[in-house]
């Protein structure tokens, strides 16, 4: 029982809610880069929200699936199929064995989200299975999907009831996709916001950051016209976090994002909200935004209210999955 | 109750905080924070899910959801500034540092410290002298950062204090031995970097392996000493 990568994507790694508890060792948490998105696949499969997912980007991989296996993809929609048919997002599907996903087409979004009701049996390195790509640990062997990677998982369903004869039967529970418009990204001030002249702070709230080529996982370059600082105070290194955003000494910004390094010695100008993350992860070089403050207890709010979500998703996928299983029995 | 040091907590961004002594590379300062970052480590509390030591100052990232799913009306900033607020002004007893310093070779060689001419030209010293300085003091870790494993360690003697390259190396190979200003430090795995540097270590800074990946930790103190080409071959 196991999916094999029958043409490997550009980067599809193993991640999860990331690898917390090991920041002050220079270890970083790493996890999905749209932990909502991630969340969310999981959610509508009744699992945990941190559970192991493959995090694709485009071309994305050919997998096939070797065991009938429920899935739910969510994030970037690449025009998945199955057999050449299409699916959608975040709505379960259930797959009998040796069916073909491929995506054909990117439409929106950077990274796609594959979840499996089954649990991926991998070992985890330091309690998480996200893939340290630096220090080639965790996830699957501590490197991106290649050609030939076959994947196993610990349990096996017969959905034959349900499928019969049929290589995939979409399931009836899912999530709207969400409105997808030009983002503004919400900041709270960073701890060293007030090194900004007058001038930079307000430039930095209004005016359009371009997203720029030399971006990844570690984090984004962002362009824009540069920021003055009214000191030229050297900082020594301070912890950092996912979502800040740094000001190099040229003016110009670093947006750190899941895979960024734990400290770092630039001043800390911003730092993005938690629930505003996901829209930076769906991001491609070329992409626009602008910045907007919020205040902390409406971003502290928010974040609960995105997790709150993703439960009462889980809850009542967890429900109806359970009804399916035991009516298959 | 114990007058703290000065310190400032701000919010780094809405799911983590910051404890800030100042802007200095200070032993004492930095006693400062790895006392704090122990006493947390100790509390086991289940919604902090990280500590971060750095050389002033020290992050606490905290499960948001968790922590207002007990106590719905205050906000998670503020209870986990306050928990901070009533540990910094605990008394605090004096430490027992029964540390040992740990010992960690390095091959100075020429083939192995691409800038240790540079260096001893810079400062005016001769190879020897620069290995000299640098293998006599007792290092601190202040904190681990930038890579899985990579201690910040000082203070290097002033004598040897070199600053970082301005265009750093694309690839500085595992085990480099380096010196930025007042820190010296080991790269624990192949990476670029800036570091000056003027050794190579057969030691292994990070082995993902072990259950305990890596070697150094903040707090430990780090001593180092010369070995030759051969012994480092041989290692």
């Amino acid at each position: 029982m196991s999916l094999r990568i029958i043409k490997p994507g550009i980067l599809d790694t193993v991640q999860d809610g990331g690898r917390h508890g090991y920041r002050h060792l220079g270890i970083n948490p790493g996890g999905a880069m749209d932990s909502f998105s991630a969340g969310l696949a999981n959610a509508l499969l009744g699992k945990e929200g941190g559970a192991a997912v493959i995090e694709m980007h485009f071309p994305a991989p050919h997998i096939v699936f070797e065991a009938p296996t429920m899935i739910c993809m969510t994030g970037a929609d690449f025009s998945p199929e199955l057999d050449n048919i299409p699916i959608p997002l975040n709505q379960p599907v259930i797959i009998n064995k040796n069916t073909l996903l491929t995506f054909t087409k990117r439409v929106w979004g950077a990274c796609c989200y594959l979840a499996i009701l089954h649990t991926f049996s991998i070992e985890k390195w330091l309690n998480s299975y996200s893939t340290h790509l630096k220090a080639k640990a965790g996830g699957f062997r501590g490197r991106a999907l290649q050609k030939g990677d076959v994947i196993p998982f610990v349990e096996y369903y017969d959905f034959s009831d349900l499928l019969g004869e049929k290589p995939f039967c979409v399931l009836p529970w899912k999530v709207p996709v969400p409105e997808r418009k030009r983002s503004v990204i919400q900041f709270i001030k960073g701890a060293e916001w007030d090194l900004l002249t007058r001038e930079a702070k307000a430039l930095f709230g209004k005016e359009l950051f371009t997203m720029a080529p030399q971006s990844d996982r570690m984090g984004y370059r962002l362009q824009g016209k540069p920021l003055k600082t009214s000191t030229k105070e050297q900082l020594i290194s301070t912890p950092v976090a996912f979502g800040t955003v740094q000001l190099l000494p040229n003016g110009q910004t670093i947006l750190l994002m899941a895979d960024h390094q734990t400290t770092g010695g630039y001043p800390k100008i911003a730092q993005v909200a938690s629930v505003h993350l996901p829209l930076l992860a769906q991001m491609q070089p070329g992409a626009t935004f602008s910045f907007s403050e919020v205040n902390l207890q409406t971003a502290e709010r928010e974040l609960w209210q995105q997790k709150h979500y993703l439960q009462q998703v889980k809850s009542a996928s967890q429900f109806k999955i359970e009804k399916l299983l035991h009516a298959n029995l | 109750m114990a007058e703290p040091h000065p310190y400032q907590i701000t919010s780094l961004g809405d799911a983590a905080l910051l404890v800030q002594f100042g802007n200095t590379i200070d032993e004492g300062i930095n006693q400062k924070v790895l006392q704090l970052f122990r006493k947390l480590q100790a509390l086991q509390l289940h919604y902090i899910t990280d500590v971060v030591p750095a050389y002033s100052s020290l992050a606490v990232y905290y499960d948001v959801y968790q922590l207002l799913q007990k106590e719905k009306g205050f906000k998670a900033f503020e209870f986990v500034a306050q928990l901070l607020k009533d540990i910094l002004h605990q008394p605090t007893a004096e430490e027992v540092q029964s540390h040992n310093a740990i010992e960690i070779p390095v091959c100075y060689a020429p083939a192995w410290a691409p800038d240790m001419e540079a260096v001893a030209l810079q400062k005016n010293l001769s190879i020897e002298d620069v290995i000299s300085l640098h293998t006599t003091p007792q290092y601190t870790v202040y904190m681990i950062g930038f890579l899985p494993g990579f201690a910040y360690m000082g203070k290097v003697d002033s004598r040897i204090a070199v600053e970082r390259h301005v265009q750093p190396r694309l690839q500085i190979e595992a085990g480099s031995v380096g010196i930025a200003g007042l820190q010296t430090g080991i790269y624990p795995l192949t990476s670029p970097g800036g570091w000056q540097i003027i050794g190579r270590t057969p030691i292994s800074l990070f082995q993902k392996e072990q259950p305990s990946p890596v070697r150094l930790q903040p707090g430990d103190k780090v001593q180092f000493y010369a070995i030759t080409e051969n012994e480092f071959k041989n290692y």
